[in-house]
């Protein structure tokens, strides 16, 4: 072999055994070995499904070093695959996480009940504003305008559906109007950035300060005077759909939920298909790739660019909308507290593609009701830790750790002819 | 060039540069926070009812309600007319020179790494690495005055720098973007930070009431205040204008900042000039982190309670807007830094007032938005497009009677 | 389809690209707009593609006047282009890549790509392109990539092809294949404007040659007028290319290559296993097509790239300098003269005097201590503005706002004003008006004459013949010979295909 083939080839490496034996171990260790006492019961069904299942009583310590055997098992085996150079796959990744997440949700409640479905359930409605901030990212990127703001659109959408909401009684005159501004923020970033040429990180770092200057503003002035009227909304019906919603598990979590929840479940795949399979996507690709040459077969990349960025922000305003009326049941100061740059960091970790991106949000979603529970179910444990994770994980990946991650080429370039 | 078309043709460079923009920038800022104040007062409101009959009840409820809260804010900012004694009259000079000083010190930092091409979106992060080291030493060592102060600013230096030159370094390393590895790092180390408060057998207060908190500074470590106990003006300012004559120093005259600029102008041509890049972003990151580490430690040391996970007191994030009014140099971000501050000190008079101060929120975003895009203010004022001569620079020349290059 | 352009004229600033510009082609032949680098002749085809809006003129296609907005109407009225620089999308495949902006759609607006291979196929199998609908195009080689922008056009039924400098990128080889397309395609019917500044390709392949200088047609050819003909309409008056000098007066070794081997960002064998040596006092000059490892050379010398490691061996002087950094190379006594000023010689933001210093920003004479030392920078600037005849109301005006002649003096001035044993000039006058060439050539040959030892690199061949003291050939990463400097014109271009002296 020469040395040009050699240099081609991509080497597997041993970063994935390495890691994985490393967390493996630590799991034997402290929730093992070094575990607490205790059972756990795993609740599967809730006290009023129609189907019930029993819950899975264990005892915590073994749990802890049954997960660790196995994952270091799983290590054991990538170690294998790498000597062969070949890559470990990404479906026995999930298992080791998986097992990794049970195991830690064990060791958490030590001596108390796991409710499996109130936690994936509330990991998902957390996830939502998240996910559709982060679609809205992605439809932004794509594209190649970068969009810092996905914070003061949430934060728009947040005010707009709790405001207008309460005015008008109404949640879909919320749900519209809170698209509708975030829209509007999402309209300046894309003015600035594509007939302005501004420097587009600066413009989204700004307008996340003057939205959130704004919303305290009105907050204050208006909301907190007259909240009555105002902001006080309450939150959308629960809505159960039939038969579905009685799978356990799947069903609390997935097919009885607020209309915020199934629009996002409805987005994610929707905006896979445009962005991969239909015509608009390969020309937004192709923008955000190579402006120059999608200008050369016709392609208005002005133009582009504005429309797809604008609806990326009614993405972002409806996860504003998940905030208030899907979730809290008001507006309150700042409470899009900082879900606007995860929603960034999930459209990184995600590599810019919308089932990956909606999965790391749901990381995020899980690490945040985690960090409530933990709290409730066994006090004193340090639980910023877990809420760190998705920091980390994050940069891990940004930095090429684990693969390389390819943003799309004109991203933050503005685009001038001649 | 005739004389009267020199004149003009620097009349035109005055209008198209960037003194004359941030001027009509900081203009439109007020103004569209003055429509936010007039749009959201009651009596503005009830007045447009009849607005037809009677059109000057609803202009004179807008003018009232501007001048009021504008008025409010230079009196709680700048000079209070109102007050018994003088000492009282200019208070609130002072309390903007506090307040501005850790925005200054930020700014500082954050302009540099604009200047290399960098976006530090992470001030927050290095401002709360910065206040963990400066509050280990100010609460967890014990030393005599001065000493003690110094010591726990050098830590605070040293910690945000490395968290700074962490991000430059996997930035150079792996080519991963600074902004999403800052943003990243600025929730680690609020977390971190918590952690750290919440257990005192680390950071956290001896007698925990379960909120996390720190104990207060030693007396030994504080800064000192500048005008005796009357104020709470103390040595941070200080800090703050000391740190300006350094960055224009280092930006505008040494070799480091000559290498700065051209690596954020040109990378290419830096690296082809001998220069290394990767090292030159670590050191611009460490150097950046190095200003907020400073208003780490104002922010640590300049008050005797302890600080709280929210001591950064969004810093990091309001620096980002005064690097950019202050177009990154010495002086504009020392000015911007004080208006910024003014913002702050003058806040609480305007609530007094019943007028929500956080309008100001409004006008600053405002205002660096304007910034952020010069085409806009020329096209709204209908500024002459960017001047290519050097008729300016030649005036300059000629007035302060220099040779310059012909 | 016949195309005519009448008075165009198009002015960036106080600049004017094209004045008032006619031309005519007929339908079927391969018009050839023949033009120096800078002479307006891509600007002009721009116009024509819509991508730039005309201040005056009109263009017409068979007799009707059109109005392009953009390159979508350009393209529907049936005109392709084939861009000097490929538009194509790297992450895409071909089918994609021809696909988009017309694409064939399903239900949904989803996207048909199996019609779009289909079309990429037939069109591919009709002309004989041998190209893979699948393919990703960041995986294809430069000449491949270029049939995918011909299958681009053809693929939109283009009946006038613009060709924008298509074999500056290709082989000999792939030069005689396009050769044989474009006849192809224009015995079918398709008109086909060919620029270029090659002059023995416009002999071989045009049916008609219309020579434009300064953004003014000059004038028509046939194809059999002769080369110094066609050359001196190209510069506007008889075109003396040889630069008097004096004999070769080699002295010691100051380079020495052994066995180096070096990666491009593909991570393909750029260069391969080069040796060579050059003598203080001489001109050694690397000829050869673009894109066959001259950059990444240069680079490697320099130190901007790594050469494999454990391989070969740079010693400059008797130093070894292979793991050397860039700025200890450039101390050590290597000037450099990079291949792309704007984005490698300046910055462009940069005063005249700060372009100056950027190589000495360390301790020079432009420094004192940790400081900068502006008034020494402002006589040394003010100095070399003088002697490099840098046409600059001032030294304190930005690089950016010179002419590319101005520019290319700016970074000689500073490379030329440095105290070192090897100069490495690549493509020093690329993109540089006829005055400025002369007076870089001069200096070039005066640095040379100093004793110092020079490697010029160039793809232009009157260059190198017209400078060099001895030619390496470079073909494929590898030198296929170096031979003397009157070497046949017939016998370098045999080499630069590969074949061995």
């Amino acid at each position: 072999m020469t040395i040009t083939e050699l240099a081609k080839e991509e080497r597997v490496g041993f970063k994935s055994p390495a890691v994985m034996g490393f967390v493996g171990a630590v799991v034997m260790l402290f929730f093992g070995i070094l575990g607490r006492e205790g059972e756990v019961a795993f609740e599967i069904s809730r006290r009023n499904d129609v189907i019930q299942v029993p819950a899975i009583p264990v005892d915590s310590s073994t749990l802890g070093i049954f997960s660790g055997v196995l994952m270091l098992a799983i290590a054991g085996y990538s170690l294998s695959r790498s000597l062969k150079n070949l890559r470990t796959p990404i479906w026995l990744s999930s298992i080791y996480g998986l097992i990794g997440v049970i195991a830690l949700l064990g060791w958490l409640a030590a001596g108390a009940a796991v409710p499996i479905a109130f936690i994936a359930g509330t990991a998902l409605v957390l996830a939502v504003p998240i996910m559709l901030g982060a679609m809205g990212g992605i439809m932004c990127e794509r594209v190649g305008v970068t969009n810092i703001a996905i914070e003061a659109q949430l934060l728009t959408g947040a005010f707009m559906a709790a405001v207008v909401s309460s005015i008008t009684d109404n949640f879909l005159f919320g749900l519209f109007s809170a698209m509708i501004g975030a829209a509007l923020v999402s309209m300046v970033l894309a003015v600035f950035a594509i007939k302005y040429l501004a420097q587009q990180i600066i413009v989204g770092v700004v307008l996340n300060v003057l939205m959130i200057g704004i919303t305290n503003f009105l907050y204050q002035q208006w909301l907190t005077e007259d909240g009555e009227n105002v902001n006080f909304p309450g939150t959308m019906d629960i809505i159960r759909i039939p038969f579905l919603s009685d799978i356990p598990i799947i069903g609390p979590v997935l097919f009885e939920n607020r209309i915020t929840v199934f629009l996002a479940l409805i987005i994610v795949p929707t905006l896979y298909f445009v962005l991969f399979k239909s015509k608009l996507g390969l020309r937004a690709r192709a923008v955000g790739e190579h402006p120059l040459a999608a200008d050369t077969v016709g392609i208005n990349v002005g133009r582009t660019r504005f429309w797809w960025v604008t609806i990326g922000g009614m993405s972002a305003g409806l996860g504003g909308a998940a905030l208030t009326i899907g979730n809290a049941g008001a507006f309150g100061r700042e409470m899009s507290g900082g879900f606007g740059f995860i929603a960034l960091a999930v459209v990184i970790l995600g590599r810019w593609h919308p089932i990956s991106a909606a999965l790391a949000a749901l990381l995020f979603g899980f690490s945040i009701i985690l960090r409530v529970w933990a709290n409730q179910v066994s006090p004193g444990i340090p639980t910023d830790f877990i809420t760190m994770v998705p920091y980390i994980v994050t940069i891990i990946a940004v930095v090429g750790f684990v693969g390389q991650s390819r943003p799309p080429k004109a991203l933050a370039v503005p685009y001038t002819k001649g | 060039m005739s004389e009267e078309n020199r004149w003009s043709q620097a009349l035109k460079e005055i209008l198209s540069g960037s003194f004359t923009r941030t001027v009509l920038s900081i203009i439109l800022g007020f103004l569209v926070g003055a429509a936010f104040m007039i749009a959201s007062n009651k009596e503005f409101i009830e007045s447009l009812g009849y607005i037809l009959s009677r059109p000057g009840d609803a202009l004179g409820a807008a003018v009232s309600v501007v001048s009021e809260g504008y008025g409010a804010l230079f009196r709680g900012a700048i000079f209070n007319a109102e007050a018994e004694t003088f000492e009282r009259a200019i208070r609130p000079m002072t309390e903007t020179l506090r307040l501005g000083a850790p925005l200054i010190l930020a700014g500082l930092g954050l302009g540099l790494t604009f200047r290399v091409g960098m976006f530090n979106i992470g001030g927050t992060g290095q401002l709360i690495t910065g206040m963990i080291f400066a509050t280990f030493v100010a609460t967890r060592l014990e030393l005599p005055f001065v000493l003690h102060v110094l010591v726990a600013i050098i830590a605070a230096v040293i910690g945000s720098t490395m968290l700074g030159a962490l991000v430059g370094y996997l930035k150079a390393r792996t080519g991963a973007h600074e902004v999403i590895l800052t943003i990243m790092f600025n929730y680690i180390m609020l977390y971190f930070f918590t952690f750290l408060l919440r257990d005192p057998m680390l950071l956290g207060e001896e007698r925990a009431t379960g909120n996390p908190k720190a104990d207060p500074a030693a007396e030994t470590a504080l800064l000192p205040r500048l005008l005796g106990d009357e104020y709470a003006l103390h040595y941070g300012i200080l800090i703050a204008l000391i740190a300006v004559v350094v960055y224009w120093w280092l930006m505008e005259r040494s070799t480091i900042g000559f290498r700065l600029r051209m690596v954020g102008y040109n990378p290419d041509a830096a690296r082809t000039a001998g220069v290394s890049v990767e090292r030159t972003y670590i050191l611009a990151m460490g150097l950046s982190a190095a200003f907020v580490g400073l208003a780490a430690a104002n922010q640590a040391l300049g008050v005797s309670i302890g600080v709280t996970p929210s001591a950064h007191a969004n810093i990091g994030f309001d620096a980002i807007t005064v690097a950019l009014l202050g177009g990154s140099n010495a002086p504009g971000i020392l000015l911007a830094g004080l208006l910024f501050g003014a913002f702050k000190a003058g806040a609480p008079s305007m609530q007094v007032l019943g007028v929500s101060p956080e309008v100001l929120g409004i006008v600053q975003g405002a205002i660096v938005l304007f910034i952020a895009a010069p085409p806009l203010i020329r096209a709204l004022f209908r500024l002459p497009p960017g001047q290519t001569t050097n008729a300016l620079g030649a005036i300059r020349d000629r007035l302060l009677r220099r040779g310059g290059a012909k | 389809m016949k195309l005519e352009l009448r008075g165009i004229t198009k002015r960036f600033g106080t600049l004017v690209a094209n004045d008032s510009i006619n031309l005519v082609v007929e339908p079927g032949q391969i018009h050839a707009l023949l033009g120096e680098n800078g002479a307006g002749k891509s600007t002009l085809m721009n116009v024509l593609y819509g991508l730039y809006q005309a201040d005056a003129g009109e263009v017409l296609l068979d007799g009707v006047k059109q109005s392009f907005s953009g390159p979508g109407d350009a393209m529907a009225a049936g005109i392709g282009m084939v861009h000097q620089h490929f538009m194509l999308i790297p992450v895409f495949t071909v089918a994609e890549n021809v696909a988009l902006g017309h694409e064939p759609t399903g239900i949904l607006g989803s996207l048909d790509l199996e019609a779009a291979r289909k079309r990429v196929i037939e069109i591919s199998e009709k002309f004989g392109f041998n190209v893979d609908p699948d393919a990703l195009v960041e995986d294809l080689p430069v000449g491949v990539q270029q049939r995918v922008e011909i299958i681009k056009a053809l693929s939109r039924d283009a009946r006038v092809l613009v060709l924008d400098e298509p074999t500056a990128v290709l082989t000999p080889q792939e030069t005689d294949e396009l050769m044989l397309i474009m006849k192809q395609l224009a015995k079918s019917g398709t008109s086909i404007v060919f620029i270029t500044h090659k002059l023995r390709e416009v002999k071989e392949v045009a049916d008609i040659i219309t020579v434009i200088r300064l953004g003014k047609v000059v004038g028509d050819a046939k194809p059999d007028a002769s080369t110094s003909e066609l050359a001196s309409m190209m510069v506007g008056r008889e075109v003396e290319l040889t630069v008097d000098k004096k004999a070769v007066a080699a002295g010691d070794v100051v380079l020495k290559v052994e066995n180096i081997s070096v990666l491009d960002d593909r991570f393909q064998r750029a260069v391969d296993g080069i040796s060579f040596e050059v003598h203080a006092g001489e001109i050694l000059a690397f000829a050869g097509v673009q894109g066959n490892g001259q950059t990444e050379l240069a680079e490697a010398l320099v130190g901007l790239r790594s050469t494999l490691t454990g391989f070969g061996k740079i010693t400059l002087k008797g130093q070894d300098i292979t793991d050397r950094s860039v700025r200890r190379r450039l101390d050590a006594g290597i000037a450099y003269i990079p291949e792309d000023r704007k984005t490698d010689g300046l910055v462009s933001e940069f005063s005249i005097a700060e372009n100056l210093m950027i190589n000495a920003s360390y301790k020079s004479r432009f420094t004192s201590g940790p400081n900068i030392n502006f008034s020494s920078r402002r006589d040394i600037a003010n100095q070399l503005v003088k002697e490099f005849d840098v046409r600059t109301p001032s030294a304190d005006t930005p690089a950016g706002k010179l002419s590319g002649g101005n520019q290319q003096k700016v970074v000689v001035a500073r490379e030329l004003s440095r105290n070192v044993d090897l100069l490495i000039a690549s493509q020093p006058t690329r993109g540089v008006d006829v005055g400025s060439i002369e007076f870089i050539h001069e200096r070039i040959v005066a640095e040379r004459d100093a004793g110092k030892a020079v490697i010029l690199i160039s793809t232009e061949l009157d260059e190198v013949l017209s400078l060099a003291d001895r030619i390496a050939v470079m073909y494929r990463g590898k030198i296929v010979g170096i031979v003397g400097p009157t070497t046949s014109r017939e016998q370098l271009g045999k080499m630069m295909a590969g074949v061995s002296a």
